[in-house]
């Protein structure tokens, strides 16, 4: 008897989720439809929130000004909460349900890691805004042929910085960095990348996310000897560990990493954030750059507009790896998909074709062939040169050192 | 093991609907987009049948369940990527390794009632959430492992999500058949007596602590083999998935689907599920927000389970029909 | 370990387990009264914080008006929470109020984070940072509030629950629901009380660490388990136990990361806490079956 009352049930829920699977706009202008997937909740908000932040100002900004070729453009985004499992689930919706052309984000590496092979197996380009090189190295299973990321990797991240380093002759560091994702993927890359530039990590401390004070973990590292603090993680642990070395009245300098190009650090940190030094991509230094530099214009104008729209002091480089996924898959739509929406919309194999269409042109055009004036794509993140077997197009000197001075970011190298 | 034929002949017919049904669901015409989320609808009931039996039948709250879910996922993925054993194989290791590994803090933590018997579970979930994020070298650490391979028998790999919704389905009714076989036996009156009365039916010469540790070794079983598939099905996996919030759902799951019924798992898990991938996604970041409101009003208004909740109105209003027509 | 470092990791352990204290009293006092386990206890604490932060920097508050009205806005809602959620809920199971205090916790902390966004802030510090140095570490004013605050909390509390006919009535509810109505006491009104208390004291835990420790939406999660651990200890009846339970275990933390062991990552702090209260549990499991046996 109870057997049947759930049956029944079962059977109500069925019809309730049919309707669902059927609706579609009948929008006179039909737009086109580009899937992004971003954490804007949960430990990865504060990448996350900038990146869907930023996709939204962009989609308004096209829309406004015309679109892509005349028609609309659409970014249907999910939340993946930080969760990466969650990323398999909307991915599978964006590709078969909403029936985008492409993905962008999503905003972790662990969470780009989980969706991969789902792009791999459904043939449709994926650009991650997540600095993991795993997301686009191949492997035995999976060649990466659809995958893209668009932020410097954390190897290049932890070369620029050791490249400084060797300038100013500091041999051994102390690091110190967050249990996290972030911060795990920077110990590792520290860790490896130490003998090549002959630097000596003298201890290795950790602290959790929410760690109130870290003066233990640098009191041991200042005990160690190291001449120089490498802190790796986004806010707040490295704006306390900054307070922390002020407390302890550690003098020795201290490196982060670009989780801090955020004015929310200066904030928290107050003037103990004065003297830190971080490599980034150029966009805290915008103003410093050289008018020939080919990403002047455009991240003077990423940078206003944010803060306009969102508050001052509000643009980051996280947001800025969303507008570069985003630009390169417009600049694809616009060069070279002839097909209109309507068509893509309704035809499987055209979707299919189209998303070919676009990952053939970010690897053949997103580089120097494509744009000879700039010598590549200019970018937020750097100027890009994609190639058959260069999925992210960006190296280390893309980045540039910035130190905090008088509470301003100003340009070291 | 007979209990399976002792049923009515009405049971019968449930259960060849409800193939019919399962074979149908994929289909192009019914609901084929959503086969991923039916997939992983099977493999949440698997969790959720082993939770349903132990705080159903024993009346023992776990807040741990996820820990014992993200074993069995862990060990597929490192012994089937790593080590490159055979994932089949690996499946079972990790089965028999969660179930020891219950076993072995069962009957340490089944002598706690009530509320401190939901805090160790709870404390047990966060530490092994925590191993998972920190032994790196094997787990990968805070970003998980990638690359799980599809499962395959001989040349037939289970690549297509199609291929997999029955394959995740075969397994889900096997333990959803097993649990019920559980039920209506010996075991199951033993537990059903325990979880009324603990002192009757020790009286009665049941050992309690045996019989609550072999559901909960089950439940174990259960949520590791569950694991396992999601590994392969969504062949990535990361520590965020198995940490306290992910007990609470499969918890939640539990309660929705009403606890002492085995078949309400699936109701249990499929309205969790849907709600998850099919409306808070709509949500934006509000769906946290969307979430929490609905566990504390659901919790507050059908505390039974939606399922029996739903009953029990209907029942009352069948009564106050009859009753009305009484008067006249 | 230098004896520097080992004074450096005392204090740090001192400051982070008054909070822990705090927090540890709010779970006490619900689940002595009530019965039931808060789990959005640590969402009050973020609250606390995040509210002194607002208030001081958007409605320009200056501090002593902004802290006081932060714990109280927490302690409204932690009253509003108690009648919506709780009262409403009536007869329900453990499992069931198990729920919906997580509930409660997830909503709260979707709420602070659509209205404050992601990103942590932090309060100005009630003296400045200017570090002392006490025996050889270096040490926040803020610390001292924290740690002074406590100790004041802890002495308040005892004297209310001690010596005051409100407090009594608590205890008593604490003691036994059903022999308190008997004597005309309202176990729904305490239980109404407790939860204004636990949120007034959670909310002051965050307004006096805040500054220190910066503050976001989703601190509550962890704080909350800290703090749970440290109630434990206590049993969730004993405060005096619970504040000593929760000192310990900030200091155990720091001293685990002060002795430096290689494989030890500060992610087994929680680790740490965790096995702690397995242990604790498993001690009065001891207790408890010998107890119900005898009785």
């Amino acid at each position: 008897m109870r057997t049947w009352l759930y049956l029944l049930l079962v059977a109500v829920l069925l019809a309730a989720v049919i309707p669902m699977t059927g609706c579609g706009g009948n929008e006179a202008n039909e737009p086109y439809k580009v899937g992004a997937i971003f954490a804007t909740t949960g430990f990865n908000a504060p990448l996350g929130e900038p990146e869907q932040q930023t996709v939204n100002m962009m989609v308004e900004q096209i829309n406004a000004n015309g679109g892509i070729n005349g028609h609309p453009i659409e970014v249907i985004a999910y939340n993946n909460e930080s969760v990466a499992a969650n990323c398999a689930t909307l991915a599978d919706k964006l590709i078969n349900d909403d029936k985008v052309v492409a993905i962008i984000g999503p905003t972790g590496t662990g969470d780009s890691n989980a969706i991969v092979d789902t792009c791999d197996n459904a043939e449709i380009p994926l650009i991650s805004c997540a600095a993991g090189i795993s997301i686009i190295t191949p492997t035995a299973t999976n060649d990466k042929h659809w995958i893209f990321s668009t932020p410097q990797t954390t190897v290049m991240v932890v070369q620029r910085l050791y490249d400084y380093l060797n300038t100013q002759n500091i041999s051994t560091v102390g690091i110190i960095t967050d249990t996290a994702g972030f911060g795990a993927d920077g110990k590792a890359n520290l860790s490896a990348q130490a003998s090549t530039y002959g630097i000596t990590i003298t201890s290795a401390q950790t602290y959790n996310t929410d760690d109130p004070g870290m003066e233990t973990q640098l009191g041991i590292i200042r005990d160690s000897g190291a001449e120089a603090v490498i802190c790796w993680g986004t806010n707040p642990g490295p704006a306390i560990v900054a307070r922390n070395m002020v407390t302890l009245g550690m003098t020795i300098p201290l490196f982060c990493s670009h989780g801090i190009a955020f004015q929310s650090f200066i904030d928290l940190a107050g003037s103990a954030a004065n003297g830190v030094i971080f490599p980034a991509g150029k966009l805290p230094i915008a103003d410093n750059l050289t008018d020939a530099d080919p990403q002047k214009t455009l991240l003077l104008k990423y940078r206003d507009d944010f803060n306009a729209k969102y508050g001052n002091g509000k643009a980051n480089t996280f947001g800025g790896h969303a507008y570069d996924a985003l630009s390169i898959v417009v600049k694809a739509l616009e060069n070279a998909v002839q097909e209109s929406p309507k068509t893509i919309n309704s035809n499987d194999d055209t979707l299919k074709a189209v998303r070919a269409k676009i990952r053939d042109y970010i690897e053949g055009n997103i580089n120097s062939i494509g744009f000879p004036a700039t010598g590549g794509f200019p970018g937020t993140g750097g100027v890009f040169n994609m190639s058959a077997d260069n999925h992210n197009g960006l190296s280390k000197d893309c980045l540039v050192m910035v130190q905090i001075v008088n509470k301003k970011w100003t340009r070291l190298q | 093991m007979l209990a399976i034929l002792k049923r009515n002949k009405w049971s019968y017919l449930a259960m060849v609907a409800f193939l019919f049904l399962l074979i149908l669901l994929p289909s192009q015409w019914f609901l084929g987009q959503k086969t991923f989320l039916l997939t992983l609808i099977g493999i949440n009931t698997m969790v959720t049948v082993g939770l349903c039996l132990l705080m159903g039948y024993t009346g023992q709250v776990s807040l741990g369940q996820a820990a014992f879910f993200g074993i069995g996922a862990y060990f597929s993925a490192i012994l089937s990527t790593r080590y490159d054993v055979n994932p089949w194989l690996a499946m079972l290791i990790a089965a028999m390794v969660t179930g020891a590994f219950a076993y072995v803090i069962g009957y340490p933590i089944f002598r706690l009632r009530g509320n401190y018997l939901a805090m160790a579970t709870l404390g047990l979930g966060i530490i092994v959430w925590i191993m998972f994020k920190e032994l790196s070298q094997y787990t990968g650490g805070p970003d998980g492992l990638g690359g799980i391979p599809n499962l395959s028998i001989g040349g037939f790999a289970f690549d297509s999500n199609l291929k997999r919704y029955f394959m995740v389905w075969f397994f889900c009714v096997c333990v959803l058949l097993i649990s019920q076989n559980i039920v209506r036996s010996r075991t199951g009156r033993a537990l059903r007596a325990i979880h009324s009365s603990e002192a009757a039916a020790e009286s009665v010469g049941i050992n309690i602590a045996q019989f609550k540790v072999k559901i909960f070794v089950l439940s174990a079983v259960f949520a590791s083999l569950a694991g396992s598939l999601y590994a392969h099905h969504t062949h990535a996996i990361s520590p965020s998935s198995f940490d306290f919030l992910g007990s609470v759902m499969i918890l939640v799951m539990a309660v929705v689907g009403g606890l002492a019924s085995i078949w309400g798992a699936i109701f249990g898990a499929a309205t969790i599920q849907y709600l998850k991938s099919e409306i808070l996604v709509q949500l934006g970041n509000n769906d946290v927000i969307v979430y929490g409101l609905l566990l504390m009003l659901v919790m507050i208004f059908m505390p039974k389970g939606l399922f029996v909740s739903l009953r029990d109105v209907y029942n009352g209003w069948r009564q106050r029909r009859s009753q009305r027509g009484v008067v006249t | 370990m230098t004896t520097d470092l080992f004074v450096q990791s005392l204090t740090s352990g001192l400051t982070q387990g008054c909070i822990y204290a705090l927090i540890g009293l709010g779970f006490t006092i619900i689940f002595s009264v009530t019965g039931i386990i808060n789990f959005a206890q640590g969402d009050f604490v973020m609250l606390g914080g995040m509210l002194s932060f607002f208030l001081a920097k958007s409605a320009g508050l200056s501090l002593l008006p902004a802290l006081l009205l932060s714990i109280l806005i927490a302690t409204l809602i932690g009253a509003v929470l108690y009648l919506l959620a709780i009262r409403t809920a009536r007869r329900a199971s453990v499992v069931s109020l198990i729920i919906i205090t997580i509930g409660a916790a997830i909503f709260i902390r979707g709420i602070a984070g659509r209205i404050w966004g992601a990103n942590p802030v932090a309060p100005p510090f009630f003296t400045g940072d200017s570090p002392l140095s006490i025996l050889g570490a270096s040490i926040q004013p803020q610390a001292l509030w924290i740690i002074g605050t406590t100790l004041v909390a802890t002495i308040v509390l005892h004297l209310f629950f001690s010596y005051t006919m409100m407090g009594k009535a608590l205890k008593a509810c604490a003691m036994n629901r059903t022999a308190a109505t008997f004597v005309g006491i309202n176990p729904r009104m305490m239980a109404l009380i407790a939860f204004a208390m636990a949120a007034a004291l959670g909310a002051l835990g965050g307004v006096i660490i805040a500054p220190l420790s910066t503050t976001s939406y989703n601190v509550g999660a962890m704080l909350g388990l800290k703090g749970f651990v440290a109630a434990s200890v206590g049993g969730f009846r004993s405060q005096i136990v619970t504040v000593i339970g929760g000192i310990m275990l900030g200091l155990v933390e720091s001293l685990a990361v002060a002795l430096n062991w290689g494989p030890f990552t500060s992610a087994y702090k929680e680790a740490i806490a965790l096995v702690v209260l397995l242990l604790i549990l498993l001690i009065r499991s001891r207790k408890l079956s010998e107890e119900e046996r005898a009785g």
